[in-house]
């Protein structure tokens, strides 16, 4: 038995949920007394996971596999997992994670809990905590098959690092073709996405109008954030719907979240609500944003966020 | 084409949320269910296929007869029929081998659902289905049009979109996008009063185990009150965020 992470690359790069979810793999395999196997798929450096605990690196490399595909993939993890006869499958919570994840769970006749946020309150019955309702609940399930695929919430146990062996192997899986094929990819280069950033600025309509987006693109530059906008803002056109955070819209699980000249409409809080720490810039005090932030200002964000903007470059200055 | 769009009832989103029976139990004392949102983009997508290439569409929901409200309202949209599977099913996954089953007997070549619903937000029964039908499955679909068996899609990756051929039979989760938020359909009077008369038909469910099962709810910890910086004082914001909260 042990258990086995696959761990996401972009480009040959790892991204950090990759690290994530190797940390939180290595505990559970520790919990469970046995080793962490992490797959990976046509990954330049490998090595680097068993700073996290990789016990063992399986190395796929395969043309056929640089872009992602769900059913292709499927095969390199049951594959994967079957050799290694691992019983617990961690995946993370990307777009391609989520895809896979469910095709995983069939295959293997697999019990599947998604947006898990914490390792597992006992392994024996194995019952895990998951977000639900929207986050605004969390449920105990436990997980009763002999196989597991746990689908781990962004953001959620954070990076640890501890030493593993980090053994490499190369791993040749057994492809058959795939009903789905990608036929072009359309993905923004040189921005920070919202999936991805620890800092997402978000403007809402308190913003008047999409020609005063300047000033939140330039906060957001300064933090290295990702914009954001309302759902409100999206369907007036002002901003991309790829921007549009909330319950329809994207989840956001960052480090720290700015919302401007949004009220937090109940959809909208429900989308946010993962991340860690919540900002809110409002001209009305009675905003319901102000009972979910952490920190507030009251005050006319056209007057605030160049405040702000020339204040963060002062600290970036001060401690560069 | 023959469309089954798969239904989820939900609390609608401004419900409070509460637990009963020891925290065991979602209280529906004085919740409104409704279609589930995600739910209501691929049944608008459906209608457009049906007044577009004369698809037909059939609307199904596993549950017990409080989901039906539900169902009729699919059918006020412009769904054909309905099917109820009746069972209260534990897990995403025993629904979708209900929901496989109702695929596999009328002979379905595209399945409609939501990328997932937003009570449980598992996001698993669509892929579910796929996986046990063979299907082929494209999740977060944002785009979709369909000539002949052969289908082409786009689907939301992290930081754009991707677009994707396939073919049919195939089980597409779809979100905002695949229709503009504009032109979700909302019943109308005549559909209301030709929904009365559309056949629901109740099925008993397949034999199918459950993988999980909910053992408790929790709801999270009381957070702290805001606290209040003076606009005047943005400084103190960008120490706050530094010293105290650690997040710049």
């Amino acid at each position: 038995m042990s258990v086995l992470v696959l761990a996401e690359s972009s480009e040959g790069k790892f991204k950090k949920i990759a690290f994530e979810a190797t940390s939180y793999g290595k505990k559970i395999a520790e919990m469970l007394g046995t080793s962490l196997t992490v797959l990976t798929v046509n990954a330049q450096d490998p090595s680097a996971l068993a700073n996290y605990g990789a016990d063992k690196i399986l190395t796929v490399n395969n043309e056929t596999l640089s872009t992602f595909n769900a059913q292709a993939y499927t095969q390199v993890v049951v594959q994967a997992a079957t050799a290694e006869g691992a019983n617990v499958v961690i995946l993370d919570s990307s777009a391609n994670g989520l895809y896979v994840a469910p095709l995983v769970a069939v295959k293997l006749a697999a019990g599947y809990a998604s947006n898990v946020v914490e390792l597992p309150t006992s392994t024996a019955p194995f019952t895990v905590k998951r977000k639900a309702f929207s986050n605004k609940a969390f449920n105990y399930t436990e997980i009763a098959t002999d196989h597991k695929v746990i689908g781990l919430a962004k953001n959620s146990f954070g990076l640890v690092e501890t030493s593993g062996a980090g053994t490499i192997q190369e791993f040749s899986p057994d492809l058959s073709p795939t009903g789905v094929q990608s036929t072009a990819i359309d993905k923004t280069v040189g921005k920070v996405t919202i999936a991805d950033a620890d800092i997402v600025v978000s403007g809402g309509r308190g913003l008047k109008g999409p020609e005063n987006w300047g000033m939140i693109e330039e906060l957001a530059e300064v933090l290295g954030a990702a914009t954001a906008c309302s759902k409100p803002v999206s369907d007036l056109g002002w901003r991309p719907h790829s921007e549009h955070v909330g319950q329809t819209g994207k989840p956001v699980a960052a480090n720290l979240y700015i919302a401007i000249g949004i009220s937090g409409a109940i959809q909208h809080l429900a989308g946010i609500n993962s991340s860690k720490v919540k900002v809110v810039i409002n001209t009305d005090p009675e905003a319901p944003f102000f009972k979910a932030a952490d920190y507030g200002i009251v005050g006319d964000a056209f007057d605030v966020v160049p405040k702000l903007i020339e204040k963060l470059k002062e600290y970036k200055a001060q401690n560069a | 084409m023959k469309i089954l769009v798969c239904i989820s009832h939900v609390p609608d989103t401004t419900s409070k949320i509460n637990f009963t029976d020891g925290d065991s139990k979602f209280d529906t004392n004085g919740v409104q269910f409704v279609i589930n949102p995600y739910d209501e983009y691929v049944l608008t997508r459906a209608m457009w296929f049906k007044e577009q290439q004369g698809a037909t569409v059939t609307v199904v929901n596993v549950g017990d007869a409080t989901t039906e409200p539900t169902l009729r309202k699919a059918l006020a949209i412009g769904a054909d029929d309905a099917i109820r599977v009746n069972a209260v099913a534990t897990d995403g996954f025993e629904v979708a081998k209900q929901l496989a089953a109702v695929v596999k007997s009328g002979g379905y070549d595209l399945v409609l659902t939501g990328k997932e619903s937003i009570d449980y937000n598992g996001g698993m029964v669509p892929g579910m289905v796929a996986g046990l039908l063979d299907y082929n499955f494209i999740n977060a679909c944002i785009e979709l049009t369909a000539e002949g068996t052969s289908i082409k899609a786009s689907r939301e990756i992290d930081g754009g979109k991707e677009e994707l051929s396939s073919s049919l039979p195939a089980v597409i989760a779809g979100q905002k996008g695949i229709v503009e938020e504009k032109d979700l359909r909302i019943p109308n009077m005549r559909g209301i009063m030709m929904a009365r008369k559309k056949p629901l038909n109740v099925v008993e469910p397949i034999e199918a185990a459950a993988a999980t099962s909910s053992v408790k709810f929790e709801k999270p910890a009381d957070k702290g009150a805001v606290k209040l910086i003076d606009a005047d004082n943005v400084g103190e914001l960008v120490d706050l965020l530094h010293n105290e909260a650690k997040v710049i």
